[in-house]
């Protein structure tokens, strides 16, 4: 064992001391190599990290919202309709919430308003967002007027802003009294937008969605996990965009990186011929091929993790938020959480490390059976 | 020590550039001699050294080494008994450029799986040994011929062989340092090891280091 571990050692010293020999040649390459899984890792963290925050986002949300339809499009939820859904069994609560949507001129931006009770904002006081407030400039006790669609001036005094920490779900909002909300979007009492159903276990979610499709055939139930699918796709479908463009590179990458490995040169062919000669087995030469291979492009896969892992939760991902944060007038600042999904870096690991090493040793096993006796002649 | 009966050794048989280089060889090389072949370019020297050094195998005929034929051996094998009984001084040196002197040496003590600190302190025993002690960390493409080659006299010796096989040794060196070639030389016979040599340089023909000389010409041995 001593022995092997020992030959390993040595031949992985020979392969450093090859790889110093063609300095240039070798560091060009692993710049390239290494820039290329730095693009891919951080597509690919930064996308998972995405799909981590949404579900964490939504983690918080009701498992099932109930919307009305007439004729197609979403229309208020009438007085009386909370009768209609009765008692289902697993349901733990059921909300009507008020909320829509508010155009304001001065920003060209949609608003957000939403009901809370009276014990969380008092009348004729609002919480905004973290986004809006740094927008209009807004800070506590400041007043800010809004002409409803009714064409009336409503005033409010800002009582708080918003946490920073919501600021993905909370970048437009504006929170009000029931009363302020109805009065100041003229909605009809005992009307609502939408009603929020609690249900407590998992399993059960598909079968209350089921049952108030029954009970309530012009209703369209909502699902948080179908929220988060269509987040997750819009996530996935932004990354194939991303993957699109890269082709091109990558593609060149494969090129540049089979012509290196591929191809050996009259020098190395040489050195083989040396190294067997002087007693190296065959299998000696493959293995140190196949170590400076792996060196390689381990060496590249780990460098360019690690600039990806910097770029994308150090640096906000500056090369790939425009195209996969998506676009807002409204634009929410927020810092991803670190999330790595292993089977994701598995998969680039697979791509990038193992098609290189093979590379290599398909030209190496070429030239390793070659006589020894060719540095005789 | 070593035997060899009815040698021969075709290149590209089969082909219509087919070319047999060695002939019918008989011949038997005794323990602690030195040996030269000599001979015209194209005679078949170098191909008998490269099949009594395990390099490759005859296309016919044993070859025996202390006993054993090793002309049908597997190359796994054969590499074995090269690496351990034969060491090799090359006519161009055959050094890999970009490593020093040191890391040239030690490379056939590798596959072996021997401490790298116990081949460094035998190497640098080598070196005192041939006087490049100060050279051992110059990388090889700075040396000068003379030096080169005793790096790779130091390179043939790090396995310790019992045989040293050196084709041209004298080709690239001027008179100088071919008589200190031939020092070095007797130096082997003192230790006991065999030596095979080709040349058909008089200055190593006919020096008194040399026990045998054997002439060779169209793949045959002819009177020297």
């Amino acid at each position: 064992m001593n022995v092997w571990l020992e030959k390993q050692r040595h031949l992985i010293d020979f392969t450093l001391a090859s790889l110093a020999r063609r300095k240039t040649k070798n560091l060009g390459l692993l710049l390239v190599y290494t820039l290329l899984v730095a693009v891919l890792a951080s597509l690919t963290l930064f996308t998972n990290a995405l799909r981590s925050e949404a579900a964490y986002v939504l983690a918080g949300s009701p498992e099932v919202i109930l919307q009305r339809m007439v004729a197609g499009r979403h229309d208020l939820i009438p007085p009386g309709y909370f009768d209609k859904i009765g008692r289902i069994r697993g349901v733990q609560k059921k909300e009507g919430r008020l909320w829509g949507y508010y155009y304001d001129p001065v920003l060209k931006a949609n608003y957000t308003f939403m009901a809370r009770p009276a014990e969380e904002v008092a009348d004729g006081s609002i919480m905004v967002g973290a986004t809006l407030a740094r927008e209009r400039g807004l800070a506590p006790h400041n007043t800010i007027s809004f002409r409803s669609y009714s064409g009336k001036l409503f005033a409010f005094e800002v009582a708080s802003v918003l946490s920073p920490d919501s600021e993905l779900l909370s970048a437009d909002l504006i929170l009000l009294s029931e009363n302020d909300f109805r009065a100041f979007f003229e909605y009809p009492a005992g009307h609502y937008t939408d009603i929020a159903l609690s249900v407590a276990n998992p399993q059960e979610v598909r079968n209350v969605a089921a049952k108030l499709s029954e009970a309530l055939p012009d209703s369209r139930p909502i699902l948080r996990e179908e929220v988060l699918r269509t987040y997750q796709s819009i996530f996935d479908w932004r990354e194939g965009i991303m993957l699109t463009v890269l082709a091109g590179a990558i593609f060149a990458f494969s090129i540049l990186a089979w012509e290196k490995a591929a191809g050996l040169s009259a020098e190395e062919k040489r050195e083989i011929g040396i190294l067997k000669a002087i007693g190296w087995e065959t299998g000696d030469v493959i293995r140190m091929k196949m170590w400076e291979g792996l060196l390689i492009s381990l060496s590249a896969f780990l460098l360019g993790l690690v600039a990806a892992y910097i770029h994308v939760f150090y640096l906000g991902a500056a090369v790939f938020e425009p195209v996969l944060k998506g676009w807002a007038v409204l634009y929410p600042r927020f810092a991803l959480i670190p999330a790595v999904d292993g089977l994701q870096i598995a998969t680039l690991f697979f791509f990038t490390v193992f098609p290189y090493t093979a590379a290599v040793l398909v030209p190496i096993w070429r030239a390793a059976i070659t006589d020894p006796d060719s540095v005789m002649r | 020590m070593i035997e060899l009966t009815q040698i021969k050794k075709a290149f590209n048989q089969g082909r219509p550039n087919e070319y047999w280089a060695l002939n019918g060889i008989d011949l038997s090389l005794e323990r602690g001699k030195v040996t030269a072949f000599c001979g015209p370019s194209g005679s078949g020297k170098t191909t008998l050294l490269t099949l009594v050094g395990c390099l490759s195998r005859p296309t016919s005929g044993r070859v025996r080494f202390k006993g054993e034929d090793i002309s049908g051996l597997p190359e796994r094998f054969l590499t074995d008994i090269r690496r351990q009984s034969f060491g090799f001084v090359f006519q161009q040196f055959n050094l890999i450029k970009g490593l020093s002197a040191l890391e040239n040496v030690i490379l056939p003590g590798f596959p072996t799986g021997r401490p790298r600190a116990e081949l460094i302190a035998a190497a640098h025993i080598l070196f005192e040994q041939l006087k490049l002690t100060h050279r051992a960390n110059a990388r090889v493409e700075w040396l000068s011929g003379g030096e080169q080659q005793r790096v790779a006299i130091a390179r043939a010796l790090i396995n310790n062989p019992e045989v040293i096989i050196a084709d041209e040794p004298t080709a690239n060196l001027d008179t100088v340092l071919s008589r200190e070639f031939m020092a070095i030389l007797e130096g082997f016979t003192a230790a006991g090891k065999t030596v095979l040599l080709t040349s058909h340089d008089p200055l190593v023909v006919e020096s008194t280091a040399v026990h045998r000389v054997i002439g060779m010409r169209d793949g045959c041995l002819v009177d020297a």
